[in-house]
């Protein structure tokens, strides 16, 4: 039996489609969860996907972390159920308080759609095993609200904990501190970042398929799981 | 209850020599008599409302509605063939195999997006794509034909990252990739830039909705966001006359004539009309976009085979004290209309409840002929609904040729001082790259979404986008928009068939068969004789090449009064092409380099033709002459040898040939495939002529070496001349055309991109 990953879409979410997709081709079973309802349908993993869920209306996530599905998306992740935050998943994340800091507008106040180059920072999160410590990787990234600030002392702890998971290389497309594309929780089971391996599958449909590695990752720790 | 007094059809009848604001309305004298014969009294305030968004300019064509008749004339049967929706629905249908069909549109908003650049552009994205969404369709992708005043004006850094802000927040947050458009500056539109808009969207063949209210006792359902007092009198006053200045109107203020848009609302009413059409819930769908629910009634009603009874107080409102007359000319955006079977009402509501959209039945279909509305149950509105959508004015504008269009054809290029030492050729060939026009738009096109939904296969800077419609299969369209306004001002008939091989050649050189045609017609004013000429000299030109190519016109647009005071705009016929593509993974890119030993091969012939050249504008800011030629056999030769290429594997980059000639055609296709070339020029003919000449009907294409001579043989035995441009060198790190210039890829880099962040960037 395969692992079966929640694609979660609320009002406004854009990129489900392509998270399912993803998980479609790591080997795993994608199962559509709504927003509205409180139930995970018993999945092994969540990703929150990206897009403007609410509009995006009073700040970037801050209604998406009421919404029903919520609140067991935070008691599994609490037990440990690998959880990916995608953009606006991202955002949606660090409002919820599953991850520290928050998502500002980007510095040169437009939105930016661009092919990223990535460095992997932390290969052993459940969703990055499958990457060489170091590995560059190219992915789409694309936001207004991509900035990653947090306060001087949480920078620290996230540097100090090895927490920062991808990295921007080759220029900062958007004024995040330290460079940072993505940070995990302690336990490395929580991952978001603003760039979108989903996105980046196929090169028929993205600059590479680099971005598979997180689903396989994923799939990876699931079956050991199941395993054990 | 404070229901304001409202003029019933009883008090026109009462009292029939009121005075009415027709002429405030838009609305000529003899129109107003018109109305008042189909009536037999004087309109009420809500009907003559109606009328009046309705028959405006951008509602009813009527000074162009005389010539598009034309591209009926010119449709074959054979063209017709693959069509499944034509002219007058929402937006043209094609069928493109294996039980798939597409439609796609372009609309124009410039004049909103002159007046408010964010909003005025980002409504245009959200009406393009209700017009998709109403034929039953999923939108699937955007793209935006844009030109604005030249790139240093002040009042260009006003408007164009206001429109491009309003394209990108409303297209990203409705989740639609941007796959194409373009970007084009010209004195011209200083005062009326131009904000076009088209989608593409992909339906089964047998999901296809029209747009029409049938079988008596079906409910009229109005779902989406509410009515508000915005945008009311848009098609009217904005769209179709030129600007006058002062705007008051007596009484109460009104919000801005341009509408304020809300993609979020938009999404959910993509997602909330695709699960209603799943389920088939719908007998009949209408958006609501320029003339509100005067446009959505009565369109319903005319289109249908009964009457339709509507009561007005109903709709959902989000001001205080609306009258039926706002209500019935409000371009509030967001908003659907569809018609329901009473036994599926219920499950309609469940739907919408499900996505949080408001939904209110208003009304039902009748056995009447009339379409009624009323207002807390007195009859505000009583008349035949085809008076209204289909019956209004046509005129038959004068026009002539202007008596300066053989000064400007004269004037040719000729006489203009040519670059001739490799040193001037050089630094030509650099300020070409640089200049704005052909510059990278990547400061433009990086602010949209490509990516979302995952099927994009190419987007800007290609040729076309290319989008995969169904994943098991790899079928998949492209897109593609085109207009050279300086040909068209040379030679309106001409041009206009200069813009149609070019989308034309553009799909067919991402790989993709040219099947149907659509356009935005920009024109100045319609009163204007030497504009109509123009106009008609184009509809006739882009028919004729149609039917020559053919490919049917599916629908399009028109958009008039595009003028300051008396200077109208270079007349822009902006052609689109849809292509299919049976496999995606075959399409073409545009960057060399991909696979190790290229060719470079020049499809085509170069004459010397620089009349309405970049070279002629930018270096010598020159207007005149004729354009180049156009011979829509060869461009039809052309695309089938791209086609058969791509088929069988033998073409591994091609980029088309155009503005700025072949020079910018390298320089593109190696900095996008970040690779070098060696370039050798024909030693027999002029370095100038073959670098930057821009005779139409030329691709150049790279062809790994095991393909060449079968690829050249073909070209050969078709009659395709063909001559080798050079050969891809990965190791170089630069352009070198042998003769003339080494250019590092770096140089070129800075020049091409760098100028539209020069200009733009805060």
């Amino acid at each position: 039996m395969t692992a079966r990953i929640g694609v979660i879409t609320f009002p406004g979410t854009l990129d489900d489609v392509d998270a399912a997709r993803a998980v479609r081709y790591s080997g795993a079973e994608p199962v559509d969860l709504w927003h509205a309802d409180a139930d995970l349908k018993g999945v092994d993993a969540v990703i929150v996907p990206g897009g403007f869920s609410y509009g995006d209306y009073l700040r970037c996530g801050a209604i998406a972390r009421f919404a029903p599905v919520m609140t067991p998306v935070l008691e599994a992740a609490g037990k440990g159920m690998p959880v990916l935050g995608i953009c606006n998943g991202f955002q949606i994340l660090c409002e919820a308080g599953l991850l520290p800091g928050a998502l500002v507008r980007n510095d040169k106040l437009h939105f930016v759609c661009r092919d990223q180059w990535l460095r992997v920072e932390n290969n052993t999160t459940a969703w990055t095993t499958r990457y060489d410590a170091g590995a560059e990787i190219l992915i789409p990234l694309k936001s207004g609200e991509g900035g990653y600030m947090a306060d001087q002392p949480t920078l620290d702890t996230l540097e100090g904990e090895g927490r920062v998971v991808v990295r921007y290389v080759g220029g900062n497309p958007n004024g995040s501190r330290n460079d940072i594309a993505g940070i995990c929780s302690p336990n490395g089971r929580v991952v978001g970042l603003m760039p979108h391996p989903e996105h980046a599958i196929d090169a028929l449909t993205g600059p590479s398929d680099d971005g598979l590695g997180m689903f396989y990752s994923a799939l990876d720790a699931l079956t050991a799981a199941i395993a054990s | 209850m404070d229901t304001p007094a409202v003029d019933t059809t009883a008090h026109a009848r009462e009292t029939p020599e009121a005075s009415q604001p027709y002429l405030e309305l838009g609305l000529a004298e003899d129109e107003y008599a018109r109305i008042r014969e189909i009536l037999g009294r004087r309109p009420t305030d809500a009907e003559l409302a109606m009328y009046s968004v309705m028959w405006s300019e951008h509602c009813s064509y009527k000074s162009s509605k005389r010539h598009l008749a034309y591209f009926g004339k010119t449709t074959t049967d054979e063209m017709r063939a693959k069509m499944l929706a034509g002219i007058g629905e929402n937006a043209g249908v094609v069928d493109v195999g294996d039980g798939w069909a597409v439609t796609f549109k372009v609309e124009s908003h410039n004049h909103p997006s002159y007046v408010e650049p964010y909003q005025g552009a980002a409504t245009g994205v959200g009406g393009i794509v209700r017009d998709i969404l109403a034929m039953g369709a999923r939108p699937l992708a955007v793209a935006d034909p844009l030109r604005f005043g030249p790139a240093d004006a002040p009042d260009t850094r006003r408007v164009l990252p206001g429109v491009v802000a309003g394209i990108a927040g409303y297209g990203n947050c409705l989740g639609l990739p941007n796959v194409g458009g373009e970007v084009v500056f010209d004195e011209s539109y200083a005062g009326n830039p131009l904000v076009n808009a088209l989608c593409v969207g992909a339906m089964r063949k047998e999901d296809l909705h029209l747009a029409h209210a049938s079988g008596t006792g079906n409910k009229i359902i109005l779902f989406g966001a509410r009515t508000g007092l915005d945008g009311i009198g848009g098609v009217s006053v904005l769209a179709s006359d030129t600007f006058s200045g002062d705007e008051t109107t007596g009484g109460r203020k009104k919000l801005p004539s341009v509408q304020v848009g809300d993609p979020f609302t938009e999404k959910v009413l993509i997602e909330c009309c695709l699960e209603l059409f799943g389920k088939r819930l719908v007998v009949g769908i209408q958006d609501l976009g320029g003339a509100g629910l005067s446009c959505a009634t009565s369109e319903l009603a005319a289109a249908g085979d009964g009457g339709m009874r509507v009561e007005l107080d109903r709709v959902p409102l989000r001001a205080k004290g609306m009258t039926p007359a706002e209500i019935l000319s409000s371009e509030s955006q967001e908003r659907m209309c569809a018609v329901v079977r009473p036994s599926d009402v219920d499950d309609f509501m469940k739907v919408c409840a499900k996505w949080d959209v408001i939904a209110t039945e208003i009304g039902e279909v009748t056995d009447g002929d009339h379409l009624v509305i009323t207002w807390h149950g007195e009859t505000v509105v009583d008349v035949p609904p085809r008076t209204v959508a289909h019956q209004g004015p046509v005129y038959d504008r004068p026009y002539a040729r202007p008596v300066t269009q053989d000064a400007v054809q004269a004037d040719t290029p000729d006489s203009l001082p040519r670059p001739s030492t490799p040193d001037e050729l050089r630094d030509t060939l650099l300020r070409l790259v640089s200049s704005p026009n052909l510059a990278s738009k990547e400061w433009v096109t990086q602010q949209y979404d490509r990516y979302v939904r995952g099927n994009t296969v190419l987007a800007q800077p290609s040729d076309s986008g290319v989008i995969r419609i169904d994943e098991s299969t790899g079928r998949g369209v492209a897109v593609s928009t085109d207009c050279n306004s300086r040909y068209v001002f040379l030679d309106p008939y001409r041009g206009t068939q200069l813009a149609l091989a070019e989308a034309y050649r553009n799909v067919a050189t991402s790989g993709a068969m040219p099947l149907a045609v659509t356009n935005c017609l920009n024109f100045g004013s319609p009163k204007d004789p030497g504009v109509m000429w123009q106009f008609e000299r184009a509809v006739h030109g882009l028919a004729d090449g149609c039917a020559q190519l053919g490919i049917p016109v599916t629908g399009g647009n028109v958009s008039f009064y595009n003028q300051t005071g008396d200077t109208a705009i270079l007349p822009t016929p902006v052609v689109g092409v849809l292509g299919v593509i049976d496999d995606v993974r075959r399409s073409i890119p545009t960057g060399i380099g991909a696979e190790a030993g290229e060719t470079l091969l020049l499809l085509g012939e170069t004459r010397a033709e620089f009349g309405g050249s970049a070279w002629a504008q930018v270096v010598h800011s020159h207007l005149g002459g004729l354009p180049p030629e156009v011979d829509l056999e060869r461009e039809r030769l052309l695309a089938e040898i791209l086609v058969a290429g791509s088929r069988d594997g033998m073409i591994s980059a091609a980029h088309d040939v155009s503005e700025g000639g072949l020079a910018q055609t390298l320089v593109e296709m190696a900095l996008i495939g970040q690779c070098g070339a060696r370039i050798l020029l024909d030693p027999d003919a002029d370095p100038f002529v073959q670098l930057f000449s821009e005779s139409a009907g030329r691709v150049v294409v790279a062809v790994p070496r095991s393909e060449e001579l079968r690829f050249t043989e073909m070209c050969t035995a078709r009659g395709l001349p063909w001559r080798k441009a050079g050969v891809v060198d990965p190791e170089s790190g630069s352009l070198e055309i042998q003769g003339v210039a080494d250019f590092d890829l770096g140089e070129l880099r800075q020049a091409w991109e760098g100028a539209l962040p020069a200009l733009f960037e805060a």
